[in-house]
């Protein structure tokens, strides 16, 4: 004590200040650990968190009317710069008149000179379907655009003065955008920029965001309530049984996905292994066959399936460390079997519960392969919609936009899940 | 034992056998009548069956065979939860997710014990083991000994008649299991319950309780207070299990007026008191206290035999004196003596005459 007191600056053997020694010995140690992780730590950014920043971008920007990349060559020039111009001295809601006609009839030139007149219209098209062969039409006949412009272009297409597609071209004028994140919740602009709903017939998203969560929730359960027992029979039989069952609960994990989809597809089908027992044993007249294929039935239960052991791991792993002497004490203590399991045993397995359904849940929201080939048209999930955007209709903002939506949604879960129950609780195996 | 139907018998188990795979008898013909109020220890190596046995009177394995009954009902057909036996797990098992408060409250709290009572009974409880101000604490958050106390109170909290412990001090260090087997034996006395103590320490054994059952291979070996189990032990494994112990194999040359001439294996002879052997010929296994060896000439009895012995190894302990002597070819015997002032310190090569009293040397079963 004395010797500290009297001695402040502490030193080592050799006279460097104590602090200063210690501090380079753990930046030797931290410098080595970080090199280690390093490659991975480039691996994960790379292939993980840029995509990801890049989706969100994309879901925010798309220059598809103010720019044009030469395909070949990559070069870039800026298009629509008249337009552009007319809408930045005039402000929202002015009636196109003979100027917006002749700046729009001198970017068609340029469209017609840079053959971009299918990528301009197909950004207006995103909102408004039908307006690509418009602009198409208007860039290969834009050296016979005369003035008057105007009337040039209404001989064209009559929906060329349409206050909404102005409405379009102006939001489109500038690459940054929300209006993908007000489709992907099935809203849109008015003419004068107000914010409303689309037709009912063309509401899709809500919807489909709707019966993801519905069934989403309805698997994760199911996935529970078959998941717990196996899970408890797993934790509870010796050894040796439970190795048999163990495998056969991680058999899923060793075929492929495919090959378990389609196994269900051939079990459940109108012509199927059920169906045609059913009918044999005489329960199901050969007219009325059981539809559960191609539907939110085969969704759910070729799902159910799939994520099962995605349940069962998380379960096993905190139910396998239950001294089984806990229900012994609770029962010698005067509990039936119930309020032993109910009192004693399930509140040590909530841990498990919470890790295992955030597993499954986030699993299944995003989940695309499954409902594709067997949910038919009322099982597909957003995620269909999404590959959708990606691979038929080619609208990848309106894709990222639908996607960044389900991570926000699922990072919500993720941040209620760790204020009711604690991250540092999940236990996932 | 035939009659173990006595009026007074308040635990009883009428020729319990127990078998785990079918093949095996872990329990064999268990006989056992404790009336109420008794300590009772089942003492044993580990794998005697003594757990087996407690979980059987707990309710959470079935007898295979026999009948146990409780204050005179047959219990086999009976659910743990109904039996009313409080019970002292080996690892405690105090629930993890609840407080010391609420794991107390839960065996009243399942008996639909009213609010206001069920407060009452956890205080006095946690009271009786001195751990009132502990309530709100999880039991991760307690020593181990503090842990040992909430699960006898737990245990003790519903009043039951009859309470059973398996190794509840395993886990302590010596000296929190000596003040620990002090309060259990006066908690229960002090209480009048019935008390099943199950332990492989045999101090503990002797120290806490009214009557001792040695186990061993399934069998009760020995059913005794603990003085007389530590000074007439009924065949050689309770003489060896209990205490300290020298042996000596030999036959049996005669028996007269009660004292047997034994004929060590190198020829010597002694007079033994005869336990376990009937006739002259039979071969036994002499059995002598380490401290009723005798090896000053003027306190050996007149007439008697002695045996040459030569010291090996003296062992300075404190208390005692522990030396270790070659006698008829075994180099383990030991003696220990109290370290009095006039007491003779032995030294390693010298040859000495030990000698004692016929009764102290028993000539158990081969
Ligand atoms: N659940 C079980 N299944 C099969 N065999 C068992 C089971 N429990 C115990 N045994 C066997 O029964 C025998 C007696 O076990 P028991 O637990 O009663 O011993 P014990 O006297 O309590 O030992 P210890 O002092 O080590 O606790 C042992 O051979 C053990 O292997
Ligand atoms: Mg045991």
């Amino acid at each position: 004590m004395s010797d500290t007191t009297a001695n402040p600056l502490l030193t080592t053997a050799d006279g460097k200040p104590l602090k200063a020694a210690l501090a380079r010995a753990e930046r030797r140690a931290r410098y080595r650990a970080f090199l280690l992780v390093l490659p991975l730590l480039a691996f994960i950014l790379i292939t993980f968190v840029t995509p990801i920043a890049q989706m969100l971008h994309q879901s925010v920007y798309n220059e598809g009317f103010t720019m044009h990349t030469e395909i070949g060559s990559g070069e870039r020039t800026p298009i629509m710069v008249n337009i552009k111009a007319w809408f930045d001295e005039n402000p929202a809601g002015t009636e196109p008149g003979e100027a917006a006609f002749a700046a729009l009839a001198e970017d068609m030139k340029t469209l017609r000179e840079l053959r971009a007149a299918g990528s301009a219209g197909t950004r207006i098209n995103y909102e408004r379907s039908g307006t690509r062969s418009m602009f198409t039409k208007a860039a290969r006949n834009a050296n016979k655009i005369e003035p008057p412009f105007k009337e040039a272009f209404v001989d064209l297409d009559e929906d060329w003065t349409d206050p909404a597609l102005w409405r379009v071209m102006r939001d489109a004028s500038t690459p940054y955008t929300m209006n993908f994140y007000l489709a992907a919740i099935d809203l849109t602009k008015s003419p004068d920029g107000d914010i409303e709903s689309v037709a009912e017939n063309r509401q899709v998203y809500v919807t489909l965001f709707q019966r993801t969560l519905f069934l989403s929730v309805l698997i994760t359960f199911l996935t529970f309530a078959l998941g717990y027992p196996v899970a408890h029979l797993l934790a509870t039989l010796p050894l040796r049984h439970s190795n048999l069952l163990m495998i056969l609960v991680l058999l899923p994990f060793w075929t492929s996905l495919l090959v378990r989809t389609t196994s269900w597809m051939v079990l459940l089908q109108s012509q199927g292994v059920i169906n045609d027992a059913l009918v044999g044993v005489g329960l199901l007249g050969d007219g009325n066959r059981l539809q559960m294929m191609y539907n939110q039935i085969g969704t759910v239960v070729a799902m159910t399936h799939i994520l099962l052991p995605f349940m069962v791991l998380p379960l096993y792993s905190v139910m396998r460390p239950i001294n089984p002497s806990y229900v012994r004490a609770a029962r010698s203590l005067g509990a039936t079997s119930w309020t032993a399991f109910w009192r004693i045993y399930f509140p040590q397995t909530v841990a498990g519960i919470g890790a295992g359904a955030l597993l499954v849940f986030i699993l299944s929201v995003g989940y695309y392969i499954t409902p594709a080939l067997v949910g038919g048209a009322s099982g597909q999930l957003i995620s269909n919609l999404i590959a959708f955007h990606m691979q038929n209709s080619l609208n990848w903002s309106l894709a990222a936009a639908l996607a960044a939506l389900l991570l926000g949604g699922v990072l919500i879960l993720y941040w209620l899940y760790d204020r009711l129950v604690g991250i540092d609780n999940l236990k996932l195996g | 034992m035939a009659a173990s139907q006595t009026s007074d018998a308040f635990v009883e188990f009428d020729r319990v056998q127990k078998s785990y795979d079918g093949e095996t008898l872990v329990v064999k013909d268990l006989n056992l009548t404790m009336p109420r109020g008794e300590f009772l220890t089942m003492l044993g190596p580990s794998g005697s069956g003594k757990t087996t046995c407690l979980m059987m009177l707990a309710g959470f394995e079935t007898a295979t065979h026999g009948d146990i009954r409780l204050g005179g009902k047959s219990i086999n057909n009976i659910p743990p939860h109904k039996r009313g036996i409080g019970m002292v797990f080996q690892n405690y098992a105090l629930f993890p997710h609840m407080t010391i408060h609420e794991n107390l409250s839960f065996p009243l709290e399942v008996r639909n014990i009213g609010k206001s009572d069920r407060e009452a009974k956890v205080k006095r409880a946690l009271e009786m083991v001195e751990m009132g101000s502990f309530g709100t604490r999880r039991p991760a958050q307690l020593s181990g000994g503090q842990q040992q106390r909430v699960a006898l109170a737990r245990a003790l909290v519903f009043e039951p008649e009859l309470v059973l412990m398996d190794e509840p001090l395993g886990a302590l260090d010596k000296q929190l299991r000596e003040k620990m087997q002090f309060e259990i034996t006066n908690l229960a006395h002090s209480l009048g319950i019935t008390v099943v103590y199950v332990t492989h320490d045999q101090t503990e054994a002797l120290t806490m309780s009214d009557r001792v059952a040695v186990f061993d291979d399934g069998i009760i070996q020995q059913l005794d207070s603990p003085d007389t189990l530590y000074e007439k032990p009924m065949n050689s494994f309770v003489a060896q299990f209990i205490g300290e112990n020298n042996t000596l194999e030999g036959r049996v040359k005669e028996i007269n007026n009660g004292v047997a001439l034994v004929q060590l294996d190198d020829g010597e002879l002694i007079d033994c008191n005869p336990v376990n052997v009937t006739k002259a010929g039979e071969r036994t296994r002499v059995s002598i206290r380490p401290e009723r060896i005798e090896f000053n000439k003027a306190r050996l009895q007149e007439g008697v035999h002695t045996l040459k012995a030569e010291v090996l190894e003296f062992i300075y302990m404190g208390d005692i004196f522990r030396t270790r002597l070659r006698v008829a070819g075994n180099d383990e015997f030991i003696v220990k003596t109290r370290n009095a002032p006039d007491q003779k310190r032995l030294q390693p090569g010298e040859h000495i005459e030990i000698g004692w009293l016929p009764e102290d040397c028993r000539a158990l079963d081969a």
